[in-house]
């Protein structure tokens, strides 16, 4: 047989393609399962870690389980929308990405730790290399911040990756998103600067873009539950 | 089983004399970005031996069949296609360590070893030698970025397989992780220090001064 011969050449190339096709969509299909359910165990453990939980990779499920006691989405005025209420991975509230087109609503995680009530609410933002993302999670007056996560696609390791770090999160624990009535978010400065009417954390040294990141999306993310976090927070006055 | 001298050599060349990192200097890329930490190093040593053990004996099945124009398309859909087939399985069952090595599962395509033991022994060799050759420079490998990943994560981050080894009375006197070692360049200076060692202990390896 001539392998030179350019017919055998691309026989040769369809055939090899088509088998490894084949075997790649098998592949897939067969993990496909297990797969989803890793991201959305993984998901329940950042929604957990905002609560000041660390749940190992067996315990997530459990543990979401027991606190998360309601979820839905909200509209642009802050209600709930009807029909969307559910926890587990198939109800709207779990399977809505922020930031994807076709958006419904606004996701919202109604979770009770102890005495407190405490919503969680997903956040979305650009770092300095790649995307950004979190958790927020605010106790029964809109305003207070029980706790917070965040997660980077690809910051710089020791500079902006820090914003994953319990040193950095737990400073957002107690501070206030509404002053005088007013949504104001919560800004991240550099360390050793202060800010005038809304509460502030300190950024990270080194990591200015992921922190201004940051900041953006505690105020955009956040700011599109404005309406929703002045309800909550008339509601409790 | 008894080998042969031969292939023994081709088993167990890779691991010492014909080193891909520290004599050929191959596959630097990877083994900086991915040893920071020990589980993530082991775990890629031994999707790299994987792979390229099997993308060596398919490459060396098909060797008489492969269009010569081609040769090296149809070696990069082999490599490609398992590389991914790691990365699925990866994610299945080990998704943490998966999120560690992040693209670098995906980058074992261009790691140069592969394509360099395709080329180089698998067109050439029957199957079961090179899938030797493929497990024995996958370990050559291997155990380099395991060596490298040991001390970065024990100097750098005071832990082992994410299991502190550094006992809590250690930092009450004082003692500080290493944060240089989490970052890449140490992993270059560590490497440096295994050539020079190795080199040291086979005097064959060094170039000749004028």
């Amino acid at each position: 047989m001539n392998r030179e011969n350019s017919g055998y050449t691309i026989i040769y190339a369809a055939v090899m393609v088509i088998i490894v096709a084949l075997g790649l969509s098998f592949t897939h299909q067969v993990l496909n399962e297990k797969q989803t359910a890793n991201v959305n165990i993984d998901k329940m453990q950042q929604i957990l870690r905002s609560l000041n939980i660390d749940a190992s990779t067996d315990e997530a499920q459990a543990q979401y389980d027991a606190l998360v006691k309601n979820a839905y989405l909200v509209d642009n005025k802050g209600t709930k929308i009807e029909g969307t209420e559910g926890t587990t991975p198939n109800d709207p509230a779990f399977s809505t990405e922020l930031g994807s087109d076709d958006l419904q609503g606004l996701p919202v995680y109604e979770a009770q730790v102890g005495e407190t009530k405490v919503y969680v609410l997903p956040m979305r933002g650009a770092g300095l290399w790649g995307p950004i993302w979190g958790y927020l999670a605010v106790e029964a007056d809109g305003s207070t911040v029980y706790g917070s996560e965040f997660g980077h696609a690809s910051e710089t390791p020791g500079l902006g990756a820090e914003i994953v770090e319990p040193a950095f999160r737990s400073q957002f624990s107690g501070k206030e998103l509404i002053k005088e009535n007013e949504f104001r978010s919560i800004a991240v400065v550099k360390p050793g600067q202060r800010v005038a009417s809304r509460d502030y954390v300190d950024g990270i040294s080194g990591g200015t873009i992921t922190s201004k990141g940051v900041d953006a999306m505690l105020l955009n993310s956040i700011g599109d539950y404005e309406k929703f976090l002045m309800n909550l927070h008339a509601a409790q006055q | 089983m008894a080998l042969s001298s031969k292939t023994k050599a081709v088993l167990l060349g890779p691991l010492s004399k014909n080193n891909p990192i520290i004599v050929q200097v191959l596959g630097i890329c990877s083994a900086l970005a991915v040893t920071s930490k020990l589980e993530p190093s082991l775990v890629m040593a031994i999707a790299v031996t994987i792979v390229t053990a099997f993308a060596n004996m398919i490459i060396s099945l098909l060797r008489k069949s492969i269009p010569n124009r081609i040769r090296i398309i149809v070696q990069l859909v082999v490599v490609a296609s398992l590389v991914t087939i790691v990365s699925e399985v990866l994610k299945a069952y080990s998704y943490d360590v998966n999120k560690q090595l992040s693209v670098f599962v995906g980058l074992i395509v261009t790691n140069c070893i592969l394509m360099g033991r395709l080329e180089a022994f698998a067109l050439g060799n029957g199957p079961w030698p090179s899938f030797l050759d493929g497990i024995g420079n996958g370990l050559g490998y291997g155990w380099i970025l395991v060596v490298v990943g040991f001390f970065r994560e024990l100097l750098g981050s005071g832990t082992l397989m994410n299991f502190q080894v550094i006992p809590d009375a250690l930092y009450e006197m004082g003692y500080e992780n290493n944060g240089l070692m989490v970052l890449a360049p140490m992993a270059l200076l560590l490497v440096g220090c295994i050539i020079w060692i190795h080199r040291a202990n086979n005097k064959e390896l060094q170039e000749k001064t004028n």
